[in-house]
């Protein structure tokens, strides 16, 4: 695996932070517009849950799509070089489906913490707002919630329709809250989802050389607005799961845990 | 020993685990139901709970008879196995014209365990829906409440009212919620219940021929509807009470539990 | 003068969105004028809690949610999505 394609440090610690990154225009054209005819068809059957994706699709533009170097690069940054596939849907929302769809989080309430599924979402073609792009809630991720438990919501400060150009590829984690949206145009929308599960300890999987960049404490600490003044217990979540990911066990944001593991056990003796 | 053609299938064990009951329509013959019948309308003799069914009721008592049909002796080692306990019975009448229906209502106390005991409703006499056959709600077995905690509830979707002929049997797992119903007739209902208690370990006491009948999973994946979005923890409660059942800590139902238990260990060394 | 008396309509939703299907129901009926009990209809009086307001109910609690305790992810028990909705009937009309 050339290191170029990996994820560097600061794009895992925004991975970390909001729980998804994003890569614009990441697919070249002649491909969306196979993989999109693909998806027309319904060429693409449900595998069997725990396959090793790389056995899967021979041959096809889709699968062309997750042989990309860069897209290769993102997969073995996030879950390691072979990864399960896990299952994936081809999203569709009719023209004219007027009706948002629920906030929901996928499959169960997941309780792994040194663990973590991504899923990533391909946009094969040009999604406007008014197409209904999957809307996300960048930092959501570490909320458990069993699925359709967050109906309630409607708006959040800060939730993200995603926008985008054909080819844009989103990877996320697989705790995120997300819901699709309406899609007020005369076109059908179409997205690929893929679910991946790790093979391996996810730690250290991505190019490391600027695991020191002093710009990734300020990463994980940039609080979205919408968890309020949970922003701190957010924070915290955001650095068990980066010593988690470095092996690094002592890593800190402005002393939040050390402060609070702190126990010293040496007895003074008295003067 | 009972004979092995007698014993349930895999299929209908499934069902069990999914429904929390299975019924057997006009199982007893009638001449029986009849003499039971009258011995209900006498009184039947209890004992302390704990002791040996096999004790129970000797000739030339028809309930007893009825309990040790080889079809009935089937349905009981298949679910508690050979020598159960005789826990308690109740010979349960609702009066002609009685229109309150009981509350909602799970029996004993709250109960934690995997081992299960079951109750048998024997129906000795045409039931129609007025006469007020017991209501069931299936799919109801594995939430853990406090007997009449429930008694808030009134209607569910897919609600099932026994409504059967003479002779029927319905074997539950302890854990059921159901209610006694409305008796609109002129003529007293009866209803023989019978709990009994294990004496071995649950584990694969049935005809297990068909253990790997590809219909399983989905039989386990029944959606009753009444738990809403609560349908996928259902069935993880499924999956894991099959697993006791079965021995096979493997098995898994659409990936539900496989997702959640993969943690993989193995440490990748990244150039 | 009016003898008002308190309707109280209980209905347990499939998820948290006031708009999901009734899963399961309940009334009681303060005025005297019907009495319920278990398992006597088949279909819920509304198809949700927002059909229900549309009708006049006024909702008057909603279901707190709380976060699973460590260890009980998987467990269930009551119904999640409980709402208690009322009316005020008159007992004359």
């Amino acid at each position: 695996m050339d290191p170029k394609h990996l994820l560097t440090s600061r794009q895992m610690a925004r991975f970390v932070n909001d729980g998804c990154l994003r890569f614009d225009e990441l697919v070249p054209d002649d491909l969306n517009r196979a993989a999109c005819a693909e998806m027309e068809q319904g060429l693409l059957g449900v595998e069997p849950m725990g396959t090793p994706f790389l056995s899967l699709w021979p041959g096809r533009a889709i699968k062309k799509v997750f042989c990309l170097p860069e897209v290769e690069g993102i997969i073995h940054s996030l879950v390691g070089p072979d990864p399960q596939y896990d299952h994936h849907a081809v999203h569709i929302v009719d023209a004219g489906h007027l009706i948002g769809q629920a906030w929901h989080a996928d499959a169960i309430i997941d309780v792994r913490t040194t663990h973590f599924d991504i899923q990533i979402f391909y946009f094969p073609h040009d999604t406007p707002r008014e197409m209904g792009g999957t809307m996300l809630l960048p930092g959501s991720h570490f909320r458990r919630v069993s699925e359709t438990d967050i109906a309630r919501y409607q708006n959040f400060v800060g939730q993200t329709p995603l926008i985008c150009k054909a080819g844009t590829v989103v990877v996320v984690h697989h705790g995120i809250w997300h819901c699709a949206q309406p899609n007020r145009t005369d076109r059908r929308r179409y997205v690929f989802k893929l679910r991946l599960n790790p093979t391996v300890r996810q730690v250290r999987l991505w190019n490391t050389d600027d695991l020191d960049d002093p710009e990734i404490p300020v990463i994980l600490n940039t609080k979205h607005k919408w968890y309020g003044n949970e922003g701190r217990i957010e924070v915290v979540n955001r650095i068990k799961f980066w010593r988690s990911l470095t092996g690094n066990d002592r890593f800190d944001v402005l002393h939040l845990l050390s402060r609070i593991e702190n126990r010293p056990q040496r007895e003074l003796q008295a003067v | 020993m009972v004979d092995r053609k007698r014993l349930l299938n895999s299929g209908q064990m499934a069902r069990f685990v999914a429904d929390g009951f299975l019924r057997f329509d006009g199982l007893v013959p009638d001449d029986l139901n009849r003499a039971a019948c009258a011995e209900m309308e006498q009184g039947i003799e209890r004992k302390r709970g704990g002791v040996s069914l096999s004790e129970m009721w000797p000739a030339p008592s028809a309930i007893g008879e009825v309990f040790r049909l080889p079809e009935v002796q089937g349905i009981i080692h298949s679910l508690v196995g050979p020598d159960p306990l005789y826990d308690h019975h109740a010979v349960h009448t609702v009066n002609a014209g009685h229109l309150n229906g009981q509350v909602w209502h799970a029996d004993a106390i709250i109960d934690t365990r995997q081992h299960f005991d079951i109750q048998f409703f024997y129906f000795a006499h045409d039931t129609p829906r007025e006469m007020g056959g017991t209501l069931i709600l299936p799919g109801s077995h594995f939430r853990r409440i406090s007997e009449s905690d429930i008694a808030r509830y009134q209607n569910f979707v897919g609600q099932i009212p026994v409504v059967c002929e003479a002779g029927t049997m319905v074997v539950v797992h302890h854990g059921i919620w159901h209610c006694a119903q409305p008796n609109r007739t002129d003529r007293r209902r009866y209803m023989f219940k019978l709990r009994l208690n294990p004496t071995v370990r649950q584990l694969r006491l049935w005809n297990t021929d068909d253990l790997d009948d590809p219909a399983i999973p989905g039989i386990l994946s029944a959606n009753h509807r009444w738990y809403g979005n609560e349908v996928r923890i259902e069935i993880v409660n499924r999956i894991r009470f099959w697993r006791f059942l079965t021995g096979d800590e493997r098995f898994d139902v659409s990936y539900w539990l496989s997702r959640l238990e993969n943690q993989p260990e193995t440490v990748l060394h990244v150039a | 003068m009016p003898q008002l008396r308190q309707k109280l309509l209980l209905l347990y939703l499939h998820n948290a969105d006031l708009n999901s299907q009734v899963v399961s129901w309940t009334l009681y009926d303060g005025t005297e004028k019907e009495t319920h009990t278990t398992g006597d209809s088949d279909a819920p009086p509304y198809s949700s809690v927002l059909a229900a307001m549309r009708d006049g109910w006024r909702v008057i609690q909603f279901p707190q949610q709380f976060p699973a305790y460590p260890g009980m992810e998987y467990n269930t028990s009551y119904l999640r999505y409980e709402y208690i909705l009322e009316k005020m009937e008159d007992t004359d009309g």
